[in-house]
């Protein structure tokens, strides 16, 4: 084994590294072992829980697994489900499809339309949260709403947007919010296909969809992983949903980070919240495991 | 040039020492949910024309000036609510609040409020005004045997309903209507429904979205007509044939038969939108609480009712049916109440208490109630000149019934807002609602704190 040489020691090392540090434990690591430890507590904002909490053991976490109410609306089996449909369709089959045929429509093609589409849509991705939801508040609204004035226009009948089809409604907006980054991501992934490639498969006489399936995608794909797992996550744990329907009519949009909102900010019952905020960080260290040891192979491969 | 430190601590201190006389004015900061030209444009009115410069100039004269700050809060109670559990978690908030009665408890128990005497010591025991203030309005603003706030006054909830629409639908005697049974009302929407079939011509306040308006202006009003409370000798009822004659009959207004407009009870403003309707004519029979004759549709307000002394009537709510409501009563009503609490943390107990008193006096409440009559916590403050509050507070406070002051309360109430969100949704049938309530009910209070009324009936 080659011993090993360092610019500084280790002691001067350590030092720089105390800052960050500090910050690291104060602002992350404490925090995380608090959460863990009220979420084993009674814990309350208000009502004798606030003075008194005191250790409830597994209680709150059997509570969110309860078989007899896991699944009811409001309960926290049926907002993992809605958050599993939110992040299939809105993120996995939304942002990236969509993103990916957007950045493959424009691949190699300069035109007024790509540079109108491209802006578009990552205007709709910088964008505040707030307004943007009060414009998609404002456009699905069922009396008012731009929406469904334009469907009236066209003779067609109106639609009960937030009402009637809310999950639809939240899957529709978090397309259009966040389709733009993965379209960036899979834009610079097709820019570094070497042009050749695909000048031999014109000369042999492949379509486009072969070029697509045995050229492009397998180049692409450690980009069309990464980008999977970071918009799993990030739409695992967004809360602008709840700017548009606050999670209702009846919980049918109740995603996990507005359940957990509700529980710990609503009802201020920190202890049933953080174990649902614990769970949640659970799953994002699943993901993010995932995404990790992807990486790695990816670096040995090469 | 080099500046010795303790030089330049000296020259520090003397300029604190100077600036302290300029800054010797105390400042207060007093919140409500009132927005001027918005909700409860009364109370802004009246603290920012009466209040506030007379209570400054009082100070003054006694040599001990303050400064009063209003903020206008123009969101929910239920966001306000939220506001103030952060702000005084953290020890910080306003130093005056408005307060809503049934948060005392929690509040309280919590240790985010403070009795007042703990707060602003003898000057509140030896206050003239407690002896203007009947012991059970002071007990709208205590908990536990001590008092937290002043409260207001107190308020009766009833249904409001439009008799021009009720003439234009041929309902009987519209100038003088008065249903008897759950079934009455049912029968009246019904025809108006028929007359006018775009409307939906009731509307009991059901849903999360709705707050607390669910459960005293939607939900009591029911169950207390079936004869039966939330709470009951000490326990808190989990399943019963009361709570499944309220739920079907919400589930038969804004389900089966739309007499009622479900999207209002599940969208995110619907408490507002259900104003609108009324004032629009779309809604003809509304419950509320006299608030909604006092602030919500006075004229010049955003729900104004035109010629409202004309077209809006008042009814008492009837029990499911005769003699079947609360003690044997053939009406039912409930009441709430709020008020001003002390900020525990205020860092001038003494002037913030001055204030409380001050905006409790008799002669404050005698100029509020120029600005928005209603019935006054003062026994030495008269209703003024007003038909329609002499009145209902005649007719109806004998009724009344208030909610409990226990600190599962607010915890219990959300879940009756869920379990009408539930069955008006339609996505519960009202047993399954009920058996959901029930589950979550005991995992608040514990089943020893519970009563099931149906188990008992069959046993």
């Amino acid at each position: 084994m080659p011993e090993r040489r360092t610019i500084l020691p280790l002691r001067t090392g350590l030092l720089f590294l105390a800052p960050a540090a500090i910050f690291v434990v104060a602002f992350i690591v404490l925090p995380f072992f608090w959460v863990a430890v009220v979420s084993f507590t009674n814990r309350s904002l208000t009502g004798p829980g606030a003075l008194h909490p005191h250790f409830v053991g597994l209680t709150n976490y059997l509570q969110l697994f309860a078989p007899r109410t896991f699944l009811q609306p409001g309960q926290f089996g049926s907002s993992l489900l809605i958050t599993g449909q939110f992040v299939l369709f809105s993120a996995l089959i939304g942002q990236a499809v969509l993103g990916l045929v957007l950045a493959w429509l424009f691949y190699r093609r300069e035109s007024w339309v790509k540079q109108t589409v491209q802006t578009l849509a990552i205007v709709a991705w910088i964008i505040p949260d707030v307004v943007v939801a009060f414009a998609w508040s404002a456009f699905l609204d069922y009396g008012q709403g731009t929406l469904n004035h334009i469907l009236t226009g066209l003779g067609l009948p109106r639609v009960d947007w937030l009402l009637g089809v809310p999950m639809l409604s939240i899957i529709l907006f978090n397309t259009w919010r966040g389709t733009a980054f993965s379209m960036l991501l899979f834009s610079s992934a097709l820019g570094s296909i070497p042009p050749s490639h695909l000048e031999t498969a014109d000369v042999t006489g492949a379509n486009a969809w072969q070029k697509l399936r045995d050229i492009i995608l397998p180049l692409i794909r450690t980009h069309i992983v990464t980008d999977l797992i970071l918009i799993t996550l990030w739409t695992f744990n967004t809360f602008t949903p709840f700017l548009i329907t606050g999670g209702g009519p009846a919980f049918r949009t109740e995603v996990v980070s507005i359940l957990t909102y509700r529980i710990a900010f609503k009802y201020f019952n920190f202890g049933s919240g953080s174990a649902i905020g614990m769970i949640m960080m659970l799953i994002n260290l699943a993901f993010a495991l995932v995404y990790l040891s992807l990486l790695r192979r990816r670096e040995a491969t090469r | 040039m080099s500046v010795h430190p303790k030089k330049l601590l000296l020259a520090l201190g003397a300029l604190v020492a100077f600036a302290i006389p300029a800054f010797a004015q105390t400042a207060l900061t007093i919140t409500c949910r009132c927005v001027a030209g918005g909700v409860n444009d009364a109370e802004v009115q009246w603290l920012q024309n009466y209040v506030i410069p007379n209570f400054e100039k009082a100070m003054a004269d006694k040599g001990t000036p303050v400064k009063v700050t209003l903020n206008q809060f123009g969101g929910s109670d239920e966001a306000l609510k939220q506001q103030y559990a952060l702000d005084l978690s953290v020890k910080k908030g306003y130093d005056v609040m408005a307060f809503d009665g049934f948060w005392i408890p929690e509040f309280a128990s919590g240790g985010l409020l403070k009795p007042l005497e703990t707060v602003a010591g003898s000057a509140v025991t030896n206050w003239d005004g407690w002896s203007h203030i009947s012991q059970g309005i002071q007990d709208i603003m205590a908990y536990d045997g001590q008092r937290y706030g002043i409260a207001n006054g107190t308020d009766v909830r009833m249904i409001f309903y439009r008799k021009d629409i009720f003439q234009e639908a041929g309902v009987p005697n519209a100038d003088s209507w008065q249903p008897t049974s759950w079934q009455d009302i049912v029968n009246t929407a019904e025809m108006i429904k028929k007359a006018l079939p775009n409307s939906y011509p009731l509307q009991i306040d059901a849903g999360t979205n709705m707050g607390e308006a669910t459960t005293l202006q939607g939900y009591y009003m029911l169950i207390l007509g079936t004869g039966e409370q939330p709470f009951m000798n000490g326990k808190w009822v989990i399943r019963s044939q009361g709570i499944l004659d309220t739920l079907n009959f919400y589930k038969k207004i804004y389900v089966d038969t739309k007499l009622g407009d479900q999207r209002v009870q599940l969208v995110k403003d619907g408490r507002n939108q259900s104003f609108a309707n009324f004032r629009d004519g779309i809604t003809s029979m509304l419950v509320e609480s006299d608030w909604f004759y006092r602030s919500v549709t006075k004229p010049g307000s955003e729900f104004a009712v035109k010629n409202r002394d004309q077209v809006m009537g008042w009814a008492k709510m009837p029990a499911e049916k005769p003699g079947m409501g609360i003690r044997g009563q053939d009406f039912v009503t409930a009441s709430g109440g709020t008020g001003w609490v002390l900020n525990p943390n205020t860092a001038h107990p003494a002037e913030a208490w001055d204030l409380l008193a001050f905006m409790n006096s008799k002669a404050a409440r005698d100029d509020f109630e120029t600005y928005q009559p209603t019935i006054s916590a003062r026994d030495d403050v008269p209703v003024p000149n007003n038909p329609f509050l002499t009145t209902t507070a005649k007719i109806l406070l004998p009724l009344t019934v208030s909610r409990p002051n226990n600190d599962a309360y607010a915890k219990v109430s959300e879940q009756i807002q869920l379990m009408t969100e539930n069955v008006v949704s339609g996505q519960m049938s009202p047993q399954q609602a009920m058996d959901a309530y029930a589950a979550a009910v005991t995992q608040i209070v514990g089943v020893q704190n519970t009563v099931d009324l149906l188990k008992s009936a069959s046993n």
